[in-house]
């Protein structure tokens, strides 16, 4: 069965090959995917797999990578919509 | 996919760690000796015990949080060069993992994840960089094992940064698969992952599996009152309007059969059903069922009132088929985002036009 994908273009990620030392945490820790070594630097081979979960801008040293990290629940959303704060999933 | 560290609860639950009282260790079989004073031996043979209170867990009549107290134990009979592999300390993790790891000699390293699962345990920064050190601290590792490698679960990382690992306990990581599975694999391989061991799934089992447990949470708490409402409701509604019981008994099965289309068949049929949005997913779910239901009940061409509770029906199958992004393994919160943001008006003027609709047909005495 091929992988179900998600919404395109809606995610936060960011890489900036400029500040990549290429260690390759980035491609360890995706569970999606998204990164690739390329001539010994990442780069993003499927963006909209991303779920931002936020493992890779944790791994990478040298802070390459940005993103709003967060769980993807409706109902994380609408707390935090509710009271004005971090969605988080405190159920 | 074993529920190693993947979603195998929806990521609820988890009491604090200092209120937490431990049970005995039936898995204990003996002691190891290091430098570091004796490490409890566990045993990589399941019990019937260990696969009773899977199943207690599962179905949601034992607490949700199971757990093993966080220590460094040893499988097999390790020595100061084994390896050593990372875990919270949920006891269906831990016991899938010793379940994998039998005929080996290894460090497991239980960290306190609140008896949670890895995944959302990091999710929610319970397993955590600072755990991970305090684990590593507490058990003297570096008295325990000659090497400085530690074995960290991937899903892990959504909340363990290796490199501050490392400057704070001297310990590497190298990541290990996300299924536990995959465990004794990696470990020949020189603790390699192949590209396919480090990506996650949504199969039908894992999908059918959070709604079972979500099933199980759901009826041992508010289900029981709300079914209670709705008989109570079928018996008093009819005596208060002019409406026929037969009605209000058909309002209620769409409103059940809404939830289960959301809440079951959706999440079952994921792949199967068109759109990427789970709001679009469950309405169309819902609408098949409903359709189905309304036909067979009150025969097809629908008359205005059914149009009205079909439209409800929809709406509420959307609604709660939405929600299932909270269990799922792909969803970005972005994308969640986007999605509630076009669908929830939609959702509120079909439920609000169905609405009408029931409203004015009654009115109108075209109902029962
Ligand atoms: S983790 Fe950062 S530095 Fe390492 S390869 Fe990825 S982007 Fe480059
Ligand atoms: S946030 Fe998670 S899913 Fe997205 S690229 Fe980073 S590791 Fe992969």
């Amino acid at each position: 069965m091929t992988e179900m994908r998600y919404i395109d273009d809606v995610v936060t990620l960011e890489l900036d090959v400029s500040r990549c030392n290429g260690c390759t945490q980035c491609t360890l820790v995706c569970p999606h995917g998204v990164f690739r070594m390329r001539d010994k630097r990442a780069a993003v081979v499927d963006r909209n797999r991303c779920m931002e979960c936020g493992a890779c801008s944790r791994n990478c040293a040298q802070g390459a990578i940005s993103l709003e990290p967060g769980v993807g629940c409706a109902a994380a959303i609408i707390n935090g919509w509710l009271t004005g704060s971090e969605p988080s999933c405190d159920c | 996919m074993s529920e190693c560290c993947g979603p195998s609860q929806p990521c609820c639950g988890g009491t604090p760690a200092l209120e937490y009282e431990y049970g005995p260790e039936p898995y204990v079989d003996g002691t190891v000796d290091t430098f570091a004073g004796p490490v409890k031996r566990v045993t990589t043979e399941l019990s019937s015990e260990d696969r009773l209170g899977a199943l207690r867990v599962r179905l949601a009549i034992a607490r949700n949080d199971y757990r093993v107290r966080p220590a460094l134990y040893a499988i097999g009979a390790p020595d100061d060069t084994s390896p050593v592999l990372v875990t919270g300390n949920y006891k269906l993790t831990f016991d899938t993992l010793r379940g994998e790891l039998g005929g080996r000699d290894v460090w497991l390293l239980v960290i306190d994840s609140r008896g949670v699962n890895v995944w959302c345990a990091a999710g929610k920064g319970v397993f955590s960089t600072a755990e991970v050190v305090r684990g590593i601290r507490d058990a003297r590792l570096e008295q325990t094992v000659s090497h400085t490698r530690v074995v960290l679960p991937q899903l892990g990382a959504t909340g363990v940064a290796a490199h501050e690992v490392r400057a704070a306990t001297g310990f590497s990581a190298v990541w290990g698969p996300v299924r536990a599975g995959d465990l004794p694999a990696f470990l020949d391989a020189g603790m390699k992952a192949t590209p396919a061991m480090r990506r996650v799934h949504f199969e039908l089992k894992d999908r059918a599996r959070l709604v079972g447990v979500e099933a199980s949470v759901l009826w041992s708490r508010r289900s029981v009152i709300a079914i209670g409402v709705l008989v109570a409701a079928a018996f008093i509604l009819p005596r208060l309007t002019s409406l026929s019981g037969e009605i209000w008994l058909l309002t209620m099965a769409v409103g059940v059969l809404a939830v289960l289309a959301g809440a079951v068949v959706m999440p079952l049929l994921l792949p199967w059903l068109p759109g990427r949005t789970f709001a679009l997913k469950g309405a169309i779910a819902g609408a098949l069922l409903l359709a189905v239901l309304l036909a067979v009940t009150v025969g097809a061409p629908l008359e205005l009132w059914a149009w009205g509770l079909l439209s409800v029906g929809t709406a509420l199958a959307s609604f709660v088929g939405m929600n299932f992004t909270g269990s799922s393994t792909y969803t970005s919160p972005s994308g969640v985002e986007w999605e509630m943001r076009r669908a929830i008006p939609l959702q509120i003027a079909a439920a609000s036009v169905g609405f009408a609709l029931f409203v004015v047909s009654l009115v109108m005495g075209q109902v029962g």
